[in-house]
């Protein structure tokens, strides 16, 4: 048995670790918190709809990921979902007219914002928003109307 | 007759052993208050326990997450879900694979000697000079390592579901291309605190009481040979992953099955 100094140190170092690992698993395991805040500029993008977007997905352009979307809201005025997203410095030339969609990554995957450039002069910059959106496609809403339309059609 | 008579005594003697077993559980946890005044005693135990079991916990968590991660992915991506790799990772090992692997090593690494030192101290005759000095064995060398025991093994579990998630990660995000982001904010939108991580506590530390109570125990009950004490360490592993495995089960059905 080593010098019982050594030994308080260690088992306070040994505690110590046992609490930072409950710790971890708490706050980035599970769904208590999310921090490390990416760095990046900031847009934002109202949609009608964001289907099952979650905080942290990726942004995307031309299927490369450009940033992450780092937080979601509502806007209690127009009853719209605001997506706020962080891009990557690096990329830093998208016109204003670029346009945001959500889709799906796979039949069950993860949804994704894509952004698409258009082709104005100006570029966005920090904490400006993306105007034309493309609400996430509720597979329930599109099963709904393909049977509406058919019972329409057979009248 | 008298196969009859050798099941009955095979009976009697495990109805005896496990009566035994429980009183001197008792007497454990009425011991444990003394132990107030004397924390240097635990901390000393502790450091056997707990501190000397690190080195085997992370290391095994760091593989058995980056197995997790691995055997996880080729299923998962068949399907095209390999976005919920960091979900299957965490709660595999938050779940089941923490507490339950945490304390068959356990066992295995702090439970044997535990039952080692007691048997041996009982073998020469330790024990008696203890009580012949009106020092009570149970309170001064069982009750600290029982509370060892029963404090390390949550923290050892949490230490290897941490280092597993982290082996995951390594091999899900830094070998086969999951993204980062999706890898973590699946995991904390399907892991839940109460339901998993709390959960998963609760397991281990359930764990931690049944194997600190049984190493302690077969030591205490030893025959006081050398091979009594080699039997007495045998039956520490054996009894703990078996009382561990059942355990799991009885608890996974209260947490988690019939609601």
């Amino acid at each position: 048995m080593p010098h019982s100094r050594t030994v308080e140190i260690a088992v306070g170092m040994f505690v110590a670790a046992g609490l930072a690992a409950l710790f971890l698993l708490a706050m980035k395991v599970s769904n208590l918190s999310s921090f490390a805040a990416p760095q990046g500029y900031v847009l934002t993008a109202e949609f009608q709809n964001i289907g099952g977007l979650k905080v942290r997905a990726p942004v995307t352009v031309a299927g490369v990921q450009v940033g992450r979307v780092i937080g979601i809201g509502f806007d209690n005025t127009d009853y719209e979902a605001v997506v706020r997203m962080a891009i990557d410095p690096r990329y830093d030339k998208f016109p204003v007219d670029t346009s945001a969609a959500i889709y799906t990554a796979g039949l069950l995957g993860e949804k994704y914002v894509a952004l698409v450039p258009g082709g104005a002069p100006t570029y966005l910059k920090n904490g400006d928003r993306i105007k034309l959106t493309q609400s996430a496609l509720i597979l329930e809403q599109v099963i709904g109307q393909y049977l509406f339309n058919r019972a329409d059609g057979q009248k | 007759m008298g196969w009859i008579r050798f099941l009955g005594r095979i009976g009697l003697r495990f109805f005896e052993r496990l009566g035994r077993g429980h009183l001197f559980l008792v007497q454990l946890l009425a011991a444990l208050p003394s132990l107030l005044p004397r924390p240097g005693l635990v901390i000393r135990e502790l450091y056997s326990a707990g501190v000397r079991s690190m080195l085997i916990v992370v290391v095994s968590g760091l593989f058995v997450g980056m197995v997790l991660g691995l055997q996880g992915y080729n299923t998962l991506s068949k399907f095209g879900a390999a976005e919920s790799l960091g979900v299957l990772v965490a709660l595999s090992l938050v779940r089941e694979l923490g507490p339950v692997v945490t304390a068959l090593l356990f066992a295995g690494r702090a439970g044997t000697s535990l039952t080692a030192e007691i048997g041996l101290m009982k073998a020469t005759e330790q024990l008696s000079s203890m009580e012949m000095m009106a020092v009570d064995p149970i309170r001064r060398i069982m009750a600290p390592r029982f509370l060892a025991g029963f404090i390390a093994m949550p923290l050892l579990a949490a230490i290897f579901s941490a280092v597993g998630v982290l082996g995951g990660y390594f091999v899900g995000v830094g070998l086969l291309g999951v993204d980062s982001g999706v890898f973590w904010s699946q995991m904390q939108a399907n892991v839940a605190l109460h339901a998993d991580v709390i959960n998963g506590v609760i397991k281990s530390a359930v764990f931690g009481l049944v194997a600190a109570w049984i190493a302690v125990f077969e030591g205490y009950d030893a025959v006081p040979t050398s091979e009594g004490v080699s039997r007495a360490t045998t039956r520490t592993v054996v009894n703990t992953a078996l009382a561990v495995l059942a355990l799991d089960f009885v608890l996974t059905a209260l947490m988690y099955g019939v609601s």
